[in-house]
């Protein structure tokens, strides 16, 4: 009901192109920035929503991406988090151009599909791999700003420690009795690491899985394509399991 | 790149349909008319690798629709699907 009436006022709010102001960059980790948004209109947005930017070149070329939101609806300001790809078109300029004080033109908030609200509760079981933790901890974050109990566990796969977005949030995060942050570091891991450091298997996902509740994966398509799988197989019906694949066009 | 790589899921184009729609279009639920499977529109598979956007049958590959164009004038193709249930 309420997520009905939630999309319902979403819907009526036409969606168009606007120029943000950009207020703050975060370095989460050497190829991942944090932009941070001053907006003069903006309707609001649940948890897991994306945004369009649009970069247009002085020949009036354009190119367009969608990015995940990664602040929570309580947020002041709207943030996306970009993972620079060397062959990309908008994330080099975003991640290593981009300044303080720049406009940057956007649209949103997008798709209702890929998006948790703490009424819908849980448990919650959210799976990214790579910068497919941004709109996950967009739910996070909204979790914390709600004070909700709902029992929530991130598995988030990186392929080092180093690599980890949101790693000092995450680790205040993790104080939450109701909430458990799990790594599991693919390709290099520090001495005497106790967590996982493979890719997630079946094994592991009967670990962290949940006996009711949504799972939210995100991350590249192959990612997304094994861990949706390995969820049907360890007792997840399709209708739990919600995924947000990253094409090779995402930069 | 290998074909695996280039799918995504119906939420890619939500920007899109937004352009298009006044009602949240991956959230609606459409039936395959190939299979009969019913899905979230977000749910299905996307590939974006063309002019527009094709969304196909996670089951059976099936194209449900086809949607281009940008600002003044679309093109939207949507033999695929028997009926879409959507939440206004």
């Amino acid at each position: 009901m309420a997520r009905a009436a939630v999309l319902g006022r979403l819907a009526l709010t036409p969606v168009r192109w606007q120029l943000g102001d950009v207020a703050g960059l975060v370095e989460e980790t050497p190829r991942v920035k944090t932009v941070e948004l001053d907006l003069r209109e903006w309707p609001g947005h649940k948890a897991g929503q994306h945004v369009d930017v649009r970069l247009t070149a002085e020949d009036g070329y354009q190119a367009q991406r969608s990015y995940s939101i990664a602040s929570a609806p309580e947020d002041e300001r709207l943030a996306i988090t970009v993972e620079r790809l060397d062959d990309g078109e908008v994330s080099p300029y975003l991640a290593e151009e981009l300044m303080v004080g720049d406009k940057l033109e956007l649209r949103g908030p997008i798709g209702g599909y890929f998006a948790w609200d703490t009424d819908e509760g849980g448990p919650l079981l959210l799976l990214g791999g790579g910068s497919g933790v941004v709109p996950l901890m967009s739910m996070l974050r909204h979790r914390a700003a709600r004070g909700s109990e709902v029992p929530t566990r991130l598995l988030y796969s990186a392929r080092s420690l180093d690599d980890v977005i949101y790693r000092e949030e995450l680790e205040r995060l993790a104080g939450d009795d109701n909430l458990d942050v799990l790594y599991t570091l693919t390709r290099s891991h520090p001495p005497g690491w106790t967590g996982y450091a493979r890719r997630v298997d079946d094994e592991m996902l009967r670990e962290v899985a949940f006996r009711e509740g949504l799972a939210f994966v995100c991350g590249p398509t192959r990612f997304v394509e094994a861990v949706a799988d390995g969820l049907v197989a360890v007792g997840y019906g399709p209708e739990r399991v919600k995924t947000e694949r990253f094409g090779p066009t995402g930069g | 790149m290998e074909e695996e790589d280039l799918k995504l899921d119906g939420n890619a184009a939500a920007g899109l349909f937004r352009e298009l729609f006044t009602f949240e279009l991956t959230t609606a639920r459409g039936r395959c008319d190939n299979c009969g499977a019913v899905a979230e529109v977000g749910a299905v598979m996307a590939y974006s690798n063309a002019p527009g956007v094709v969304l196909r049958c996670p089951q059976c590959q099936n194209v449900l629709m086809r949607v281009a164009g940008n600002g003044g004038r679309y093109w939207l193709d949507v033999r695929g699907i028997t009926w879409l249930e959507i939440h206004a």
